[in-house]
């Protein structure tokens, strides 16, 4: 009988093991889950809901010497979509597209973040015109994954006029990314591009915060701000001060008018604090500020004057007859001569070496000079002497010990060095060991033609030294201490020497007799080196003022200038500027426009015989 | 009327608590971030478990005679509501896809499958109750299976996978209760475990060994031997056939069981979410309502098959395991009134209606922790929906009428 009751009771006694088994195992399986592994799926619930949102740190605000702003940060807008994965993302793009204008780069922008960085907000429009933000704020019930960030945005008050150092801020780039030096940071993020930005991009980024948002399985933001986890707030970096002075900067700028290319630097000889900074023509930093415009890009590639080319620190010119007080420092520190020696050829219009004739650049002739009356003229026929016995290994070995084949070491990324010969092999191994003759070589060398170029920062760094005591720190546009290293040994008497044959230089006798400004005491060196065949020199002009104690050394290179005085004039008024010193050419409203020979002097007419030119 | 009818309280008591916690679960469920329309469906189901507790009082006063009587008609109620829902079904919510809704005019009218699980139970014990010998051979159980199959096939139609697994359950359980003997059963179940196992040539083999010992130890008839013998070879052959047939969403679900990585984003993402939830509800969760799974999405399902997950994040192991035991006395209780039933009939319909609770109870709980393939089975008393939580009462009450004309004592006092 199936039904009998001692049947039904093992039945249901077997029933209830197996109930109670099964109960057990269930039970088990949640304790394994819920008690010994909770930590692993705690963690994981935690990253389902929880969404980081970078909060970009404000980039340290840049101060010149006086406390003016030279780089702030604004308020602008980032538009960002959080997405779980890229056809989430598409999707959410392809209806965004309905509301606002995306064109294919914005969308395939953001694809290429969110490959990159697919746990960050992908970044859509790192630099939101407000309209679009009022746009999306309307529909942000449509969007809940949207996120609209305020976020610093970099700001020049003065625009072009800091084009020179400053740089710019843009988003990090893909090869960037995989530098050694950018190894911390992430897509999306803004980095220093140029300049100073670049140069202390490590002081000046700061320290990016974090912001949780909850959200939901879909990505939609659930709770902002703070519900979900306390944010970690960005760390602004501290404020960064210059040696920069921006009323000078502003004044080099607007002297150094647009229609010119070249550079000024103007240096404190006693810090080697960069005062004002110029390439000419500029740009404008904000316009790149965030990608730039493409027929801004354009505009700027295509311009002939090149205004991405730093001409202070990237373009290496012959410096000319600015390279003679080389000669004279390299001739003083070797004994080879002194103030009053004189040369056995006296200067009648050229000099005959060999079987070559090498013209002074006035052919009427300077006569019997002493070295100082030979720097006032900038007698070439001197010169030419000079370089023959102080010999070509000499003058190499001279300049190199000066620090002419190196970068000044100014504080700017990508200063290029100048070209400068490491020794007498580089003429062997340039024209073959009969290509050359060292003399006519050394008779190049020293009038600051052949192979030699120099940037504007190197020259400015050598002539600080002639302006202090022999020692120069290197050009330095942020405030640190100054770090003077020795550049030549020579007695102060000797230095003063050469300064007061600097003064003569702008006396009513000397080469740059023109720029002489009463109470300035402006002494300094003319270059007019040649640029080619065809085209006008370049001029030169190195400068210091007051020339008895200098506190400002400024130097001046006009590409294709024509002659050194006209370099000497932008030079006189910056130094007057700096030192509140009423310039004539300030006082008239219209003053004469550079170029404007009605100072006396004379323009060199180059006649170059076997390719040599004299130049003053 | 002999005797006076005493409630079983514990059955009463554990079936109220959970009944109690369910819709508190399904409140909870309907606690999101961005609301949905779960939100409201705590008010339904309140209702529903009223619903339901009037129908088991209802019940409780109706004689076990007069529900064996009822038996037939009841049965055939049922397949003719399964047919038309055939006809006329339609899906809903977590379940769009298939037709286990019986609509008329659009509005949705209930699932006749879960009536259907508690008349298949009534049905069986009728017709096994009926024998005076214990089945002993296959060639016995034909009446048993055609009563299980005809409703089964029209599920498997709709098609309703986690009632099928039901109804093979409420099958077995009550064959095993009526008496049948284990390698009886297990011989029954041989054609569907071939099947399973065919999709390795060397465990089907093993099995097959298995089974041809079974055979001769327990000696069937000839016929009954080789037609068994068969089946399982033609079961066999079909299950490649028959995982073809699957539709790939179904083949998903079977493979994440195996491994849930294998299709994160998808049909591995409940299964996943589901754990996740649970896990990081640790010892005590994360509080009711609290529940971050829950609340931001990420958890599907969360009133219907996955509401247990919810009820691990929120309240924890501690309240795991309080739920669990509450089962556990339900299902003990039901299987006590099984054993002191007044007779067969009465016997029988309990421990058939403490088999389908247990199936859903191991199946839905056990999915949520990836210990079962996801069939999409309701949770008794958790799970929203009206007919199942009707169902779930019926049986409550039917269960109080057999316990309370039950021998012995019960809380039942024998006048």
């Amino acid at each position: 009988m199936s039904f009998h009751p001692n049947d039904i009771a093992r039945r249901a006694r077997i029933g209830a093991i197996l109930i109670v088994v099964l109960m057990t195992v269930l039970l088990s399986g949640f304790f394994n889950t819920q008690v010994l592994q909770h930590e692993r799926y705690a963690l994981q619930s935690e990253e389902n809901r929880l969404r980081e949102v970078p909060l970009p740190a404000p980039r340290g605000i840049i101060y010149d010497r006086k406390n003016n702003v030279i780089a702030e940060n604004l308020p602008a807008y980032t538009v960002s979509l959080l997405s779980a994965t890229e056809s989430a993302l598409k999707a959410e793009l392809a209806r965004l597209g309905t509301v606002i204008q995306l064109t294919p780069g914005d969308m395939q922008g953001a694809l290429k973040r969110f490959r990159r960085e697919p746990n960050r907000p992908t970044v859509i429009f790192p630099d939101a015109a407000i309209d679009v933000v009022a746009v999306l704020e309307e529909h942000r019930i449509d969007f809940p994954s949207l996120i609209i960030q305020s976020v610093p945005k970099r700001y020049y008050p003065d625009g072009e006029v800091v084009s020179a150092f400053v740089g710019y801020t843009s988003e990090i780039s893909e090869s960037e990314l995989n530098s050694e030096r950018f190894r911390n940071y992430k897509m999306g993020q803004q980095v220093g591009k140029g300049g100073l930005e670049r140069q202390y991009e490590e002081i000046l980024h700061g320290t990016e915060g974090m912001r949780f948002v909850e959200v939901d399985a879909r990505g939609r933001v659930v709770n902002e701000a703070g519900v979900a986890r306390p944010d970690l707030v960005p760390r602004p970096a501290p404020p960064m001060l210059t040696n920069i002075d921006m009323d000078l900067q502003r004044y080099v700028a607007s002297v150094f008018s647009d229609t010119l290319m070249g550079g000024v630097i103007a240096l404190d000889p006693k810090t080697g604090g960069v005062l004002a900074i110029h390439s000419g023509p500029g740009y404008d930093p904000n316009r790149f500020t965030g990608g730039i415009p493409q027929d801004y890009w354009t505009e700027l590639n295509t311009n002939p004057k090149k205004p991405l080319y730093n001409k202070a620190t990237q373009g290496t010119y012959p410096p000319g007859s600015s390279w003679k007080l080389v000669d004279a420092v390299i001739a003083l520190e070797n004994g080879i001569a002194d103030f009053t020696t004189r040369m056995p050829q006296a200067c009648n219009g050229g000099f005959a070496y060999g079987n070559a004739y090498f013209r002074c650049w006035d052919p009427r002739g300077h006569g019997s000079r002493d070295l100082s009356g030979a720097i006032e003229k900038s007698c070439n026929v001197y010169f030419y002497q000079l370089g023959l016995r102080i010999g070509l290994s000499r003058m190499i070995a001279g300049g190199i010990k000066l620090g002419m084949n190196e970068r000044s070491g100014l504080d700017l990324p990508n200063e290029k060095a100048p070209r400068f010969p490491y020794g007498l092999d580089y003429f062997n191994k340039r024209y073959g060991p009969r290509g050359w003759t060292p003399g006519s070589t050394v008779i190049n060398m020293a009038i600051g033609q052949g192979e030699n170029s120099q940037t504007l920062a190197s020259m400015a760094r050598f002539y600080s030294a002639i302006a202090s005591d022999g020692t120069a720190a290197p050009p330095s546009i942020a405030r640190v201490t100054p770090k003077r290293e020795r550049v030549f040994s020579l007695t102060p008497e000797q230095i003063q020497k050469l300064r007061e044959a600097l003064g003569r230089v702008v006396s009513p006798t000397g080469t740059a007799g023109g720029s002489a400004v009463p109470g300035l005491f402006l002494g300094g060196k003319t270059g007019t080196a040649q640029s080619g065949k065809t085209t006008p020199d370049h001029a030169w002009f190195i400068g210091m003022a007051p020339v008895h104690d200098p506190r400002i050394v400024v130097a001046v290179m006009i590409e294709y200038g024509g002659h050194g005085w006209q370099a000497a004039r932008v030079a006189s008024r910056v130094a007057a500027k700096y030192l509140n010193i009423p310039h004539p050419a300030d006082r008239a409203p219209m003053g004469p426009a550079i170029g404007d020979a009605n100072d006396g002097s004379v323009l060199a007419t180059p006649v170059p015989p076997a390719g040599i030119t004299a130049t003053p | 009327m002999a005797r006076r009818i005493v409630a079983d309280y514990p059955l009463v008591l554990t079936a109220l608590a959970l009944s109690l916690l369910g819709s508190a679960m399904v409140y909870s469920a309907g606690r999101t971030d961005v609301p949905t329309y779960v939100a409201g469906l705590y008010k339904p189901q309140i209702v529903w478990v009223i619903l339901g507790l009037l129908t088991a009082y209802g019940v409780s006063r109706t004689s076990v005679r007069l529900i064996q009587w009822l038996t037939v008609p009841a049965y055939l109620l049922s397949l003719i509501l399964l047919a038309l829902t055939l006809v006329i079904g339609t899906g809903a919510g977590t379940a769009a896809g298939t037709k286990s809704w019986l609509a008329i005019g659009g509005v949705r009218i209930g699932q006749p499958a879960e009536l259907a699980k508690v008349t298949v139970v009534l049905m069986l014990a009728q017709v096994l109750a009926a024998r005076r010998e214990s089945p002993s051979s296959l060639l016995d159980l034909w009446k048993p299976a055609i009563i299980v199959a005809v409703p089964w096939l029209m599920i498997m139609a709709q098609p309703d996978l986690g009632s099928g697994i039901a109804f093979i359950g409420i099958f077995f359980a009550m064959l095993y209760w009526s008496g049948v003997a284990w390698p009886l059963l297990l011989l029954l179940a041989s054609p569907a475990i071939s099947l399973v196992l065919s999709f390795s040539t060397g465990l089907w083999g093993a099995w097959f060994l298995v089974l041809l010992a079974l055979v001769l130890y327990y000696r069937p008839f000839l016929v009954e031997g080789i037609v068994l013998m068969l089946a399982n070879v033609a079961t066999g052959v079909v299950a490649p056939v028959l995982w073809e047939k699957l539709k790939p969403y179904q083949q998903n679900r079977l493979r994440v069981f195996i491994d849930p990585s294998f299709d994160p984003k998808a049909s591995g993402y409940q299964v996943i979410q589901s754990k996740i939830s649970i896990g990081s509800g640790g010892l005590f969760g994360k509080g009711f309502t609290e529940g971050t799974q829950k609340r931001l999405a990420f958890l599907p399902a969360q009133h219907t098959d996955f509401i247990f997950a919810v009820l691990g994040e929120e309240l924890g192991f501690i309240g795991v395991m309080f739920t669990l035991t509450l089962l556990t006395v339900l299902l003990l209780r039901a299987t006590k009134i099984a054993a002191r039933a007044n007779d067969a009939f009465g016997g029988l319909v309990a421990f058939g209606l403490m088999a389908s609770w247990l199936v859903h109870v191991i199946v839905n709980v056990g999915m949520t922790l990836n210990l079962m393939p996801i069939t999409g089975i309701p949770l008794p008393f958790f799970s929203y929906g009206g007919s199942f939580m009707l169902a779930t009462w019926l049986a409550v009450g039917i269960l109080l009428r057999i316990s309370g004309e039950g021998r012995g004592r019960a809380g039942a006092r024998v006048n």
